[in-house]
């Protein structure tokens, strides 16, 4: 009996069914060792079986993304494995992102060890690899003897419970994770080292490359502000007397939402400030100065805008995470819909 | 959050003081604040002014929600 | 300038009849020190302790960490703030007690004052659990405005390391070490050969909390300046802030700037260090603008062929480092950044606020998202009351028994953006 069982997913191309023309090929589970399979078999030895493969056409699941993972984790729960491994998908688009989805949903809903390959190109690649360990693979199924051992390494240690080395090391995708370690040397010393190279025009190689932020097009402009319906949010952390909520003076978790139902002007008796990034005097003696509701209601009053929505969002911008942000605004972004606002003044300090 | 709300397609005006911050994220509309302890008026000129300026500046963010824009723009004047 | 550094080792302290000096001990008449800092009668209390590395001891809120020092010639210690303002320091002679520390602890003034630990997981991460401390705990008057205590304590802190700094001044050191910058043309020419490095010092600036002081100056009311390394080594910027805890430049990492410590030990070998660059990290948007002309214009008027640059604190002092950076290398100077990184609990957010294409090359102070444990300790000066309030913390962060969980930027200087520590971080 071997110690450990692993369970592996191929899509309809290497699980020897057919080209395109079988790509809407439904997932089907069988207790067999399948193309790709068998080489990471030889390689992880008598320790490691393939328990199942899991073959599903990428038309399949590109189409029917919900369904097709649910088939899948039903299936693969059955084996109870310790590791399990998609791929790997080179530069096929559509199997990368088959690949990084179901090996996220394993991971979450199973709390299994999960990881794939693909070519760096790949767009699955961008989109799974900060949530999954994708190896590095040339771009077609001729350097698939390359991707082997790394993939075998990798699927040892998860057995195993060992630890993942950084990328360079194991062999898989930078995934944009920041991990913390003790160098040499103090980082002052680091960085004279690292300017004096530069002067001189010499190689070096920087602790963080620049982070480059995606884009979001431009929403069309209100085209009746006297009928809009206006929603205020804010990064400057007003919360209510107390932050019954907690919210975090620093890399804040949450949003809150707050009432402003019946009055005309934010007031240091209902709100305060918990931002721990800015000199707050200011805004405890007047929240408006964050929150220009004294303005906003007046221009209500008098139907320069159609409505203000009775609440506002808040939460702390000091320290937050981008994701954490990101993940803000879409469930604001949502209830925003829901609520029929029309345009949002977002204020920040 | 500027973009999470933003790509639902409701237009989403910034007002911030440190405009290259919101231009590096990608914020579309972008309103330049007072100063960052207090972004929407100026307590040190008094009440009355501050308020006023807190009106200017939140009538220059609803024209720059009115305004339609193809790339980011930052809306320093009130020209209309 | 050329000063002379005379560093005592201190071992201990030790509370005794006479406040002196001996066999690498440092004794303290508790009483004569608490009488002193209640001559300010904005504090109600005040009493000392001593931690030692080791112990099983947990300070916190932590306000400040001072070396003591005494200039034993060319003007007082700390000028303009509890010395003198006049002669400016950085030359001359001065004795510094080393090994030991004022740290100044007491109910907290805002969100951001911070916890050290001496000894545990959270001892790696701060350079004040290997230093003997004198803990300075203070309560303030009922009601007292948070600006008039944020400066009590900071005076506290600051007369104490006086006062035990002036108890060397006779005293002969145990190494005596010369640093010195000669005037521009002099030092261009001592060095031909070397480029000619500067160092950009960003100092915090936005108000209650995060304020620093230049010769008693509020840095808020700075334009960039030009001073010799020397200045900044014997006490000219003290720190009237905690920013968050993990970002702290507190009074004693000015007093041992470690870009300054380490531009010197390569002076003369692969760098000619002409001198600092001082300017700060203001609130609004035009003096940041004015503030990086300016700063890249004394790059390009010194002709430097690279600088350092640190900054305290996160956020939106990142566009100031940013606006430095693009504007020094396009004024033709080479630039590599120093700081610490924020990319969340799991490391996978952005790093930073503010990013620029020139920024080709930084050292990584290690990034203050990243949680820790905590555990429980037998002796804790101060009160844990404030912990899940203090940056880092969380409600529901604190156990029954004194453990808690929180991230990283709770610990004093732990991610300090002045490379102070051996502490950075890698992509994965």
């Amino acid at each position: 009996m071997a110690a450990y069982k692993i369970v592996h997913y191929i899509n309809q191309f290497f699980g020897g069914i057919g080209g395109e023309e079988m790509a809407d090929y439904k997932p089907e589970v069988r207790e067999e060792v399948i193309g790709p399979g068998l080489a990471l078999k030889a390689g992880l030895g008598g320790d490691f079986e393939i328990a199942a493969t899991v073959i599903c056409g990428d038309n399949y699941f590109g189409e029917n993304l919900d369904k097709a993972t649910d088939t899948i984790i039903e299936m693969v729960k059955k084996y109870q494995p310790d590791v399990f491994v998609a791929g790997p998908a080179f530069n096929a688009g559509r199997y990368g992102v088959a690949c990084g989805t179901i090996c996220k949903a394993v991971e979450e809903r199973l709390g299994i060890p999960v990881l794939s390959g693909m070519y760096e190109e790949n767009p699955g690649a961008d989109m799974f690899k900060q949530d999954v360990i994708l190896v590095k693979t040339g771009n077609s199924a001729a350097t698939m003897r390359k991707a082997v051992p790394k993939l075998v390494g990798l699927i040892k240690k998860m057995a195993a419970g060992e630890e993942i080395l950084g990328p360079s090391i194991e062999g898989y995708l930078e995934r944009g994770i920041r991990v913390n370690y003790f160098a040499e040397e103090r980082g002052s010393e680091r960085g004279i080292r690292m300017l004096v190279k530069k002067i001189k025009g010499e190689e070096f190689e920087t602790d963080l490359p620049m982070p480059k932020f995606d884009r979001v097009s431009p929403a069309k402009a209100v085209e009746d502000m006297k009928a809009a319906r206006i929603a205020v949010v804010t990064s400057g952390g007003i919360v209510p007397l107390g932050n019954p909520d907690h919210i975090e003076s620093s890399n804040a978790t949450k949003f809150g939402e707050y009432t402003v139902e019946g009055m005309d002007t934010m007031s240091k008796d209902d709100y305060m400030t918990i931002h721990g990034g800015y000199d707050r005097q200011f805004v405890l003696e007047n929240p408006n100065l964050v929150i220009p509701l004294d303005v906003l209601r007046e221009k209500e009053k008098n139907g320069e805008i159609g409505s203000l929505l009775p609440y506002f969002a808040s939460t702390t911008g000091t320290g937050t995470a981008t994701n954490s942000a990101a993940r803000f605004g879409d469930e604001i972004g949502k209830k925003f819909i829901e609520e029929g606002v029309d345009a949002v003044i977002l204020t920040s300090t | 959050m500027v973009k999470g709300i933003e790509k639902y397609g409701i237009p989403v005006v910034h007002i911030c003081t440190v405009v290259p911050i919101s231009r590096t994220i990608g914020a579309n509309r972008i309103v330049p604040a007072v100063g960052i302890p207090y972004p929407l008026g100026d307590p040190t000129q008094g009440e009355d002014e501050s308020r006023k300026i807190r009106e200017k500046l939140v009538t220059r963010a609803l024209k720059a929600l009115e305004t339609p824009v193809d790339e980011q723009t930052v809306f320093e004047k009130d020209e209309w | 300038m050329r000063l002379e550094l005379g560093k005592f080792v201190i071992k201990d302290i030790q509370f005794a009849e006479e406040s002196h000096i001996e066999n690498q001990v440092l004794y303290v008449n508790k009483a004569e020190v608490e009488a002193m800092v209640l001559e300010d009668d904005k504090l109600k209390e005040c009493h000392l302790d001593i931690a030692r590395p080791g112990e099983a001891t947990r300070i916190t809120p932590v306000k400040d960490v001072i070396e003591p020092r005494v200039k034993v010639s060319g003007g007082e210690i700390f000028p303009g703030v509890i010395g003198k303002v006049s002669p400016q320091v950085g030359s001359g002679r001065t004795h510094a007690l080393d090994g030991c520390c004022v740290v100044t602890v007491g109910r907290i003034v805002g969100f951001q004052e911070g916890v050290i630990d001496m000894s545990g997981p959270a001892a790696d991460y701060c350079p004040f659990s290997k230093t003997v401390n004198l803990c300075v705990v203070i309560e303030p008057q009922e009601g007292l405005e948070t600006h008039v205590y944020e400066r009590a304590g900071r005076l506290a802190g600051l007369k104490t390391a006086a006062y035990l700094g002036e108890l060397a001044r006779k005293l002969e050191p145990d190494t005596l070490e010369v640093f010195e910058t000669k005037s521009v043309f002099e030092q261009a020419a001592q060095y031909p050969d070397l480029p000619k490095v500067g160092y950009i010092h960003m100092l915090q600036s936005q108000g209650l909390l995060h304020d620093t002081y230049y010769y008693g100056v509020d840095a808020k009311q700075i334009v960039p300046t030009f001073m010799y390394p020397t200045e900044i080594m014997d006490g000219a910027i003290v720190s009237g802030n905690c920013v968050a805890p993990c970002d702290k430049v507190t009074s004693y990492h000015h007093l041992h700037n470690p870009v300054i410590e380490d531009c010197y030990r390569h002076h003369g070998k692969d760098i000619n260090f002409m001198g600092v660059i001082l300017t700060n990290e203001n609130v609004f948007l035009a003096d940041k603008e004015r503030h990086s002309d300016m700063v890249a214009k004394f790059c390009q008027w010194l002709e430097l062929d690279g600088v350092l640059i640190t900054e305290e604190g996160y956020g939106n002092p990142d566009t100031d480092l940013m606006m430095n950076c693009r504007k020094v290398e396009r004024a033709g100077t080479k630039v590599c950044l120093i700081t610490d990184e924020f990319p969340g609990k799991d490391g996978k957010s952005a790093s930073l606020a503010d990013t620029c294409e020139e920024a080709t090359a930084l050292a990584s102070c290690g990034q203050g998202n990243a949680t820790l444990k905590f555990p429980a300790m037998d002796k804790v000066i101060g009160m844990m009351d404030y912990i899940e309030s203090q940056i880092g913390g969380w409600a529901g962060c604190v156990n029954e028994d004194g453990s808690f969980e929180a991230e990283l930027q709770i610990i004093i200087a732990s991610t300090i953006a002045n490379g102070f520590n051996k502490l950075a971080a890698r992509g994965y």
